[in-house]
Order: structure tokens, then C-alpha cells, then sequence
């Protein structure tokens, strides 16, 4: 792999930029692999990543039934925070968080961290107890976040109407250090460090069967072919409970449409990430102009990639109160991803019932902020059978009633 | 956008009317079931990628509960029954092997 560097740049400026390599190899699978990890997202990625990195394991292949981030990664509003309630979820997320601050020099790769604040908007009484809270409890985990006044909302983001009759903004939980990051950028930069390494990133393959001798994994069968593996490690998202069944199991898990859509690209206007959860949107405006928004999930299992109209006009009609200024505003498209719903809104990153296979599901609306956290952590687990970090988000919890619940204490919109 | 008919009422209307009340047909484990039965009754679940059988509620409506068989790839409604059964009814088990001939069966 050539190093990206303001010498390359002038390098290939000499020569018509002739001398540029692709980002990585697309090879044709080999027979067996020390592991294979299924689903080349984001978090699949990032596992295969730090299991080079941190454990020395480069006989890996990823395989994707798509193309690579093609799915929830290249699908979400790029919201990265850690402003958890539980101890666990602020471990994880806080840990996703402090390796983005340093991903792009880290692979190499530019992701476009923009660390712009996080804003998450009180507007009853409840949300205020329940944030001043959230501000507590992370000061105990380290993680900076702290309550900020009506006052100090409206200069941050003057364009928000504070007074609203239905939903005035009482005060919001405020994280300086959460932002946004270029989504389609994660999974390249870990797609192209990966493969520099030595793995092989596998598209347009999908996995149509888990083959196991003795209850431990041996291959997975594919449309290019029988794949050996020592290490199944299973990161497909919405589609885990499908992966799932061709391994034997059942997941405490329900995959439903989430949708997102974005405006026409307006000149600066708001510089940080807002999230209205009680009335449930969240916008942020992208560097090339548009508002990005996102909103509720919906509440039915679907695998199509689209969601409900209504969704739609739920979102945009609850913001439109907070956000005057964009009833005139054009929505330029709009599209869906299956995200996996577990019981208590947090993730697995768990062993299975078959044996060395590995599973990390259940991100919900919001495993994008996660995806560096997600993947050191799965990696750790799969090269040395446990981690500190996942220890908790075992998906034998639900059975032990050890449920880490952030359904209420994250306010739902991821 | 799913337009659903209420088998209680008869009425036909939008998704906006009805409430989804998850994966019909379990069976209940309570007090005294082993803890593998009692969570794979409170969590687990089939999640199938192609015919699902769901449970739904004319909530706006008549507010009665019914069942439904939906094809959750395509959004394919194959047919509604009363909420009074333990499995789904033979006429749209026959309906969705007409349709879906892959299809591997409800157990």
C-alpha cells in the first residue's frame, strides 16, 4: 500500500495522476482462512482491522454479500456521541469515540471526523431529570458531556426556536466531542488498511450456509464457493437473525425499516448535531450543505430498505416546530436500511452456541458511532475468547435478566 | 406503506390505523418454566426473512386483535385470521405455497 501524503498528492500531480493504486485487491476467495468474518460494513471491517492490528491475525477473509459499506454503513446520519446512561454502553461508545478523534491518521485514510458537539434537546420536564442524569453518570465514566441553559442552545444554534407552545427547549445535554464523521470513508480506509495487511475483502459473495463438524464451525458455503474458517465471526446487521438461522440459533433480535433523508444543500446554517427525542428527529447539516435528518424507526419486521411514508412526514413535521426555517426547504431523496432491534436497545457482541462462532448484532438505530469500539472489541473476543469491553453485551443476558437498558435512558433516537 | 384490512370489521385502511404486536403463535412459559424456554419466549425469535406470521391490532379502529401472514422481503399481505388460533389456518398456508413455492413452512 502506497502511504496517502501531501507528497503523494504532489507526486501524482506531476504525472497525471497515473501512479494511483486501487484502495485495495479484490481477490478470489482461497479454501480456508484462520477467520472469516461475514458482512463487510463498518463493524466487520473494524473487527477484521484489530484483529490484524492488535492480535497479529491477517489470515482473514471478509465476505459480503454486496458491495462493500453498501449497507447500514453507507446508510446512517454519520452521528457519532457516547452519551450513554449505563456503564457498559459509555465504555464502548466512549472508546468508539476517542479512536475516531484519531482514525484518519490512524488508517491513513481520511474518515472526515468532525468532532462539531452533540446537542440532545430537553423539551419536558422528564427529559431535563433524565439528562441532568445522563450528565451525571458520565462525568463518573469520563465521558465530557454537561446540561447547558436554553440560553446557551440558542447561541450555538440560532436558527432553533426555543420557544416553541408545544415543545419549547428547556436545556440539553450537551457532548463538545461527539460530531459526525464521512461514513463511506470508514469502510474504506479499514477496507484499504485491511487488505494492505494481507486479508482478503471478498464483495458480491453472499453466504447461504454455516457448515460445523462436532458443533464447531468448519465453513461457510457461498455463491463463490465452500469457505474453510477456524473463526466464524458473524457482522451482517439486519440480516443477522437470517445468518443466525443457517448456524443453528435463534437471536433476541427483530429487524425493521429505519429511514433517513436529506434536504437540498442550503450555505451553512447549523454547526452541530441536534437530537429532538421526545419528539423524535435529529438533524445535522453535511459538509456539502444538505440537512441531514433521521427519525423513528418503524414498528414491523421488514427487509425491504424502505420504510413508511409516514415516518417521513412524522420526522420533518416534528422538527419543522424546533426548526422554522425549514418548511421551505426541499427534500432531496430519502432511503431506508434494516437495522436489528434487541429487547433493550443495547448490542450483542457475544459467543454463539456453535462453537467458535462469533456474533455482533443488535446495533440498532445506531451503530455507526460505535464501529471502531465495536470492532476492537469483537476482535479481542474472538482472538482471546473474552473482553473486558463485550463482556457485558453477552447475548446470554437476556436469559440471566442482565439486561443493560437504554431504550429510555438514551432517549431511542440513536 | 402497508394497507391493511381488519378480518374483525372488515375495514380496509393504512398502517397509520393498526398497531403491530410482534411474531404471533408463542407460547407462553411463565413461572415455573426452565430459564432457556422463558427466554426464548420473551426474546428469542424467528425474524424470518420472507413469510411472517404477526400479530396486529386495529388500534384506531375496532380495536380488536387479530393475525396476519406477511411476506416481510416484499411486504406481500397474505391474509388475516382471528386471533383465536393456535396456528395459521390451511387456506393461507395453501395461499402462500401458491405463491412462494420455496417457502419451507411455518414450524
Amino acid at each position: 500500500m502506497k502511504r496517502y501524503s501531501v507528497f503523494a498528492i504532489a507526486r501524482e500531480a506531476m504525472r497525471q495522476h497515473s501512479g494511483w493504486d486501487k484502495a485495495w485487491a479484490s481477490p478470489e476467495p482461497k479454501t480456508h482462512y484462520d477467520v472469516v468474518i461475514v458482512g463487510a460494513g463498518g463493524h466487520g471491517l473494524a473487527t477484521a482491522y484489530y484483529l490484524g492490528k492488535n492480535f497479529g491475525i491477517t489470515n482473514v477473509a471478509i465476505i459480503e454479500k454486496g458491495w462493500l459499506g453498501g449497507g447500514n454503513t453507507g446508510r446512517n446520519t454519520t452521528i457519532i456521541r457516547s452519551n450513554y446512561l449505563q456503564d457498559p454502553s459509555a465504555a464502548i461508545y466512549e472508546k468508539a469515540r476517542s479512536l475516531y478523534e484519531t482514525l484518519s491518521q490512524d488508517l491513513n485514510y481520511n474518515v472526515m471526523f468532525s468532532p462539531r458537539g452533540v446537542m440532545m434537546l430537553a423539551q419536558t420536564e422528564h427529559e431535563i431529570r433524565g439528562y441532568k442524569r445522563t450528565a451525571m453518570a458520565n462525568a463518573l465514566q469520563g465521558v465530557e458531556t454537561r446540561f447547558i441553559t436554553p440560553a446557551e442552545v440558542k447561541r450555538i444554534v440560532p436558527i432553533m426556536n426555543i420557544d416553541g407552545p408545544r415543545y419549547p427547549v428547556l436545556g440539553a445535554l450537551w457532548q463538545p466531542r461527539g460530531g459526525t464523521a464521512r461514513h463511506d470513508a470508514v469502510a474504506w480506509g479499514y477496507a484499504r488498511a485491511c487488505s494492505a495487511m494481507g486479508m482478503h475483502v471478498i464483495q458480491n459473495c453472499e453466504v447461504i450456509g454455516v457448515e460445523s463438524v462436532g458443533g464447531q464451525v468448519s465453513a461457510v458455503a457461498t455463491t463463490k464457493g465452500t469457505i474453510g474458517c477456524t473463526k466464524l465471526g458473524i457482522v451482517v446487521a439486519g440480516h443477522s437473525g437470517h445468518l443466525a438461522n443457517m448456524a443453528g440459533f435463534r437471536l433476541p433480535v427483530e429487524s425493521v425499516a429505519l429511514q433517513a433523508m436529506v434536504s437540498e444543500p442550503i450555505k451553512p446554517a447549523m454547526d452541530c448535531v441536534v437530537m429532538a427525542n421526545t419528539v423524535h428527529g435529529y438533524m445535522s447539516q453535511s459538509d456539502k450543505g444538505e440537512m441531514v435528518i433521521g427519525g423513528g424507526a418503524d414498528h414491523f419486521n421488514n427487509y425491504t430498505q424502505r420504510g413508511s411514508w409516514m415516518h417521513i412526514e412524522e420526522t420533518v413535521r416534528a422538527l419543522i416546530e424546533t426548526f422554522p426555517m425549514l418548511s421551505r426547504l426541499k427534500m432531496l431523496r430519502q432511503w431506508g436500511g434494516i437495522v436489528d432491534m434487541t429487547g433493550d436497545r443495547s448490542p450483542i457482541i457475544s459467543k454463539t452456541p456453535l462453537g467458535n462462532t462469533f456474533i455482533n448484532c443488535g446495533w440498532g438505530t445506531g451503530g455507526f458511532k460505535a464501529i471502531p469500539g465495536s470492532g476492537w472489541a469483537m476482535a479481542e473476543l474472538m482472538a482471546k475468547g473474552a473482553s473486558p469491553l463485550a463482556e457485558e453485551f453477552s447475548m446470554y443476558r437476556f436469559r440471566e435478566g442482565r439486561f443493560i437498558d437504554e431504550s429510555v435512558a438514551a432517549g431511542v433516537a440513536h | 406503506m402497508l394497507l391493511l384490512t381488519c378480518p374483525c370489521c372488515g375495514v380496509t385502511a393504512e398502517e397509520t390505523e393498526f398497531a403491530n404486536g410482534g411474531e404471533a403463535h408463542l407460547k407462553r412459559f411463565g413461572p415455573g418454566s426452565s430459564d432457556a424456554d422463558y427466554e426464548a419466549y420473551m426474546f428469542n425469535r424467528k425474524n424470518p426473512r420472507g413469510v411472517h406470521f404477526e400479530r396486529w391490532r386495529h388500534a384506531y379502529g375496532c380495536g380488536k386483535w387479530f393475525l396476519m401472514a406477511r411476506d416481510t422481503m416484499t411486504l406481500e399481505v397474505y391474509g388475516a385470521y382471528p386471533a383465536q388460533t393456535t396456528e395459521p389456518p390451511a387456506e393461507i398456508v395453501a395461499k402462500i405455497k401458491a405463491r412462494r413455492p420455496e417457502w419451507e413452512g411455518y414450524k
